[in-house]
């Protein structure tokens, strides 16, 4: 890591003997605990430390359930029960793991609205954004890897539908959705082989949050006000300040996690995944994890099979332009009146695109009495493309002409000024000219 | 420092011990399923004991079980091993102790203490060398009883050379201790339950 | 306030009631309360040791529960029948084992180790006894079956496993009771349920009539009293550790509680002296 040199001065004989050798105890002080780091950081800063946390726990029950397991099709679905009723509190190790995959990706959907709120992707953080979309990515594939092995009827099928989006793939689909199975079908070695890549992906996560803590520290925070660090003033160093404060927010973040785990277990999860995988049989209706929803109802928008597959996934790899299509020179989004309007537009967009994915496409998204098909009724496939619509309009219209048309307010001429004036608004400074 | 600064000091250190005091014990408490779920499950505990039939081992006959996923030697003796056994003075042994789960840990390892019952004729015993734990072969070494061509009892682990006699005791080679013999009971004169 | 409030939630879980799909005609199961229900609530032993005895004399004669051994009958937080009476429970079973010396397969009487006994050895075998349709195995029935729909509905409620069990049991039309357009619909063989998740027509006779079974504890065994307990019983099936959990759950919640107050004031702390 760069940039700030450390005040570490070894203080046994062996601390400078091992300093010598090693100068990882130097790192620790310079990048952890006295990093400088702005002093207006609000809760939603600690999102990135509650991660590392579920990172961390994610991968600890799953190396440790991985000792339980069984990645057969014919024992899975039985090792899977052998661990919630017979392993030495299993069942707790188990739904700490499922309802840990949840937790996750509500903290990463904090982390990364917190990002667009207040443009911590620009300048000079793209390529820390980006190294963010690709933990995303990989992510959400681990996670899909991960809710195969219990190797229920949602595994198994939703298995099969999102294997079978590589089939679109013109030319090449059917060899790859082949070498994907192992086979015709989603059968033992597709499950063998998500397993092995189950344990490996979060690994290589960690690797990319190392990348990415390495970005962050080169550039710094990004902070509230968007403005950059301007003197030592505006920053404190990372102990114990933001020790505390990270880890206040994780205990609260941890209460709400075990909320679930211990009183409602099951909820986050599918009902029919606690029937086993019948390969002869398709539910009644397949629905992906909640946290999939907004992209499954993207792809099932568009009426085309190649279509809808490519929208799904530009609907992500559009995040990695995002600091180019906005072109605001303007960070934070306190100080830019119509993009904050805009932003929890795309929120609730988001939102009710999630709502679009889990219902039946040809189902009505507003009353169930409207199921009259002469009248005007809002279908969820509707609903979904509306909302689609919107999503590409918002980062391919709405963020580059914002830049351009609207006027941000005032900004703070430094991070102290705009403590200052929050602590106590009679001073409050007009800006710096 | 004033007196109001040093209490004021006072109480947010104890804050700050208090606090990392209880995060401390909840990261212990917090460790432990991590570690106890690799202890044996309850399937695993409730297959801890198993009954076998006697009654098919014929005399000079030996059959080998699995229990708790070893094995375990149930031989029926030859009267000439028995009396091999017995005649053992205790002081020739290298392990003098009977190693014998059913019996106090103290007892010597006398021909009639490596038995349950007093039924000599049938030597119940883990088929796990105290040494590294490979599996010694039977009627083979040179404390097995023999008959001509045949030898008759002993065995002798091919791993590194133990050599144990007609009642299981180690008696040459590098192996501490003599065959453990597991918990069991008769149900029946010809019925037992291991473990 | 409260009038306000369920207002929100019933429209909520009305608006959002589409999610997950519920059959067409299907009825929202009976929401019958149970002991266990809430975080606080545990298990009726009584309830379950009843619902083992209807399980036992009347469902495991179509439907397997291979999840469950004997042994689980005796653990902490379940039926807790004493450890004698689980041997002889198991005992009163013949259980295929084996290979023997001579290489044959063998009837034994059962041990706590054994699971239950499946009715059929497979499933083909299964369809062939009744009628191609297939008693599916309860382990786990209460947990994969939900009684009613709705994200927030389902949040507070549950969703509804054992309502969904009670409801199917109790609410068979009986034949003499539908009306000529059914009638004309009915199947070969079927029943018609409105409960039932896969379509109201269902394979399975209704399986419980008053008297069905005698109770030890002399409780009165009405259809509606069966049916209560043997859901009871296979909501302990599907999850068996959830008195654990919910003991632990409240443990937990306490000690996050007393660190976030106290890391709330270490930080209140720290951060006095910045500007």
């Amino acid at each position: 890591m760069s940039g700030h040199a450390s005040n570490y001065q070894p203080k046994s004989a062996f601390a400078k003997w091992f300093h010598e050798r090693l100068p990882i105890m130097d790192m620790v002080q310079g990048q952890v605990l006295d990093f400088p780091t702005p002093k207006n950081l609000n809760y939603f800063w600690t999102f990135g430390g509650i991660l590392a946390v579920m990172l961390l726990i994610q991968i600890v029950t799953g190396v440790v359930l991985a000792m339980h397991y069984t990645p057969h099709v014919d024992m899975a679905f039985d090792s899977v029960e052998h661990i919630m009723r017979d392993v030495n509190s299993g069942w707790m190790l188990r739904y700490m793991h499922a309802n840990g995959a949840s937790m996750f990706f509500i903290a990463v959907y904090i982390h990364m609205f917190r990002g667009m709120y207040y443009g911590s992707y620009k300048a000079p953080r793209e390529v820390l954004w980006m190294i963010g979309v690709l933990i995303y990515l990989i992510m959400m594939a681990t996670a899909f890897m991960g809710y195969v092995l219990p190797w229920g009827q949602m595994s198994f099928w939703g298995a099969k539908v999102i294997t079978n989006l590589f089939s679109a793939i013109p030319f090449f689909g059917d060899s790859i959705t082949t070498l994907l199975w192992g086979g015709y079908s989603v059968d033992n070695p597709t499950l063998n082989r998500f397993f092995s890549l189950h344990y490996l992906l979060p690994f290589v996560l960690a690797g990319l949050v190392i990348l990415h803590i390495w970005a962050l520290h080169v550039v710094g925070n990004n902070n509230p006000t968007g403005v950059s660090v301007k003197s030592a003033q505006d920053t404190i160093p990372f102990s114990p300040y933001y020790t505390v404060k990270d880890a206040f927010a994780i205990v609260v973040f941890l209460m709400f996690y075990a909320a679930w785990v211990f009183f409602s277990p099951n909820y986050l999860g599918h009902a029919i995944n606690y029937q086993e995988a019948n390969p002869l049989v398709t539910p009644a209706h397949i629905v992906p994890e909640w946290y999939y929803l907004p992209f499954y109802a993207i792809l099932r928008a568009i009426p085309d099979k190649l279509g809808g597959v490519i929208a799904m996934f530009g609907s992500i790899l559009i995040l990695f332009a995002l600091p180019w299509l906005d072109t605001s020179k303007v960070r934070s989004g306190n100080y830019r009146p119509i993009f904050k309007q805009f932003f929890w537009l795309f929120v609730i967009n988001c939102i009710i695109l999630g709502f679009a994915g889990s219902g039946a496409p040809d189902n009505y998204f507003l009353s169930h009495e409207a199921a009259n098909p002469d009248k005007w009724a809002l279908t969820y496939k509707l609903v979904g493309q509306i909302c689609t619509a919107y999503y590409f309009l918002h980062f391919l219209v709405i963020l580059p002409l914002l830049g351009l048309l609207e006027t941000p307010k005032p900004l703070p001429a430094s991070i102290s000024d705009a403590v200052l004036a929050r602590s106590n608004p009679s001073t409050a400074h007009v800006p710096a000219e | 420092m004033s007196t109001a600064e040093h209490a004021e000091t006072n109480r947010r250190d104890f804050l700050y011990i208090a606090t990392g005091a209880v995060g401390a014990v909840g990261v212990a408490l917090a460790a432990w399923p991590f570690i106890n779920q690799m202890n044996p499950d309850a399937s695993v505990l409730a297959l801890a004991s198993v009954e076998i039939d006697l009654a098919p081992v014929a005399e000079g006959q030996e059959i080998t079980i699995k229990w708790r996923g070893n094995p375990v030697f149930i031989r029926h003796r030859l009267a000439a091993e028995i009396e091999a056994a017995s005649k053992v003075a205790l002081t020739d042994l290298k392990d003098p102790l009977a190693r014998n789960a059913n019996l106090p840990d103290a007892d010597p390892a006398t021909g009639e203490n490596r038995v349950v019952g007093g039924k000599e004729q049938f030597l119940v015993m883990m088929g796990v060398c105290t040494h590294l734990g490979c599996v010694p072969i039977g009627n083979e070494g040179e404390f097995a009883v023999v008959e001509g061509n045949t030898k008759h009892g002993g065995w002798f682990c091919p791993c590194h050379g133990s050599q144990y006699d007609t009642a299981g005791r180690i008696r040459k080679g590098p192996a501490p201790e003599n065959l453990h013999i597991p918990q069991y009971a008769y149900l029946s004169d010809t019925k037992i339950r291991i473990g | 306030m409260n009038v306000l409030k369920t207002l929100a939630i019933a429209a909520a879980g009305l608006v959002l009631s589409f999610g997950a799909a519920q059959a067409e005609g299907q009825k929202t199961a009976k929401d019958i309360s149970y002991s266990f229900e809430w975080p606080f609530g545990h298990f009726d032993r009584e309830q379950l040791q009843r619902g083992y005895k209807v399980y036992k004399e009347v469902c495991s004669n179509c439907h397997a529960m291979h999840q469950m051994s004997f042994r689980n009958l005796s653990q902490p937080g379940g039926p807790e029948f004493s450890d004698e009476q689980v041997k002889a429970l198991a005992a009163g079973y013949q259980v295929q084992d084996g290979p023997n010396e001579t290489g044959d397969m063998f009837e034994r009487p059962g041990l706590p180790s054994d699971r239950f006994p499946s009715p059929f050895p497979n499933e083909q075998a299964s369809r062939a006894a009744n009628g191609g349709a297939y008693p599916p195995d309860l382990s786990l029935i209460t947990k994969s079956r939900p009684g009613w729909y709705g994200t927030i509905n389902q949040l507070i409620n549950g969703i509804g496993g054992p309502q969904y069990v009670y409801s199917v049991l109790t609410g068979y039309t009986p034949d003499d009771q539908l009306t000529e357009e059914l009638k004309k619909e009915q199947p070969e063989g079927k029943y018609h349920n409105p409960y039932f998740a896969n379509g109201h027509w269902i394979g399975m006779p209704p399986p419980l009539s008053d008297g069905a079974v005698t109770f030890d504890d002399g409780t009165p065994s009405t259809v509606d009293q069966m049916a209560r307990d043997v859901s009871a019983f296979l909501a302990w099936t599907a999850e068996p550790k959830m008195e654990q959990r919910k003991r632990t759950g409240f443990m937990v919640m306490i000690f996050l509680g007393i660190l976030a107050s106290l890391l709330y004031l270490v930080k209140k702390k720290v951060w006095a002296d910045v500007h």
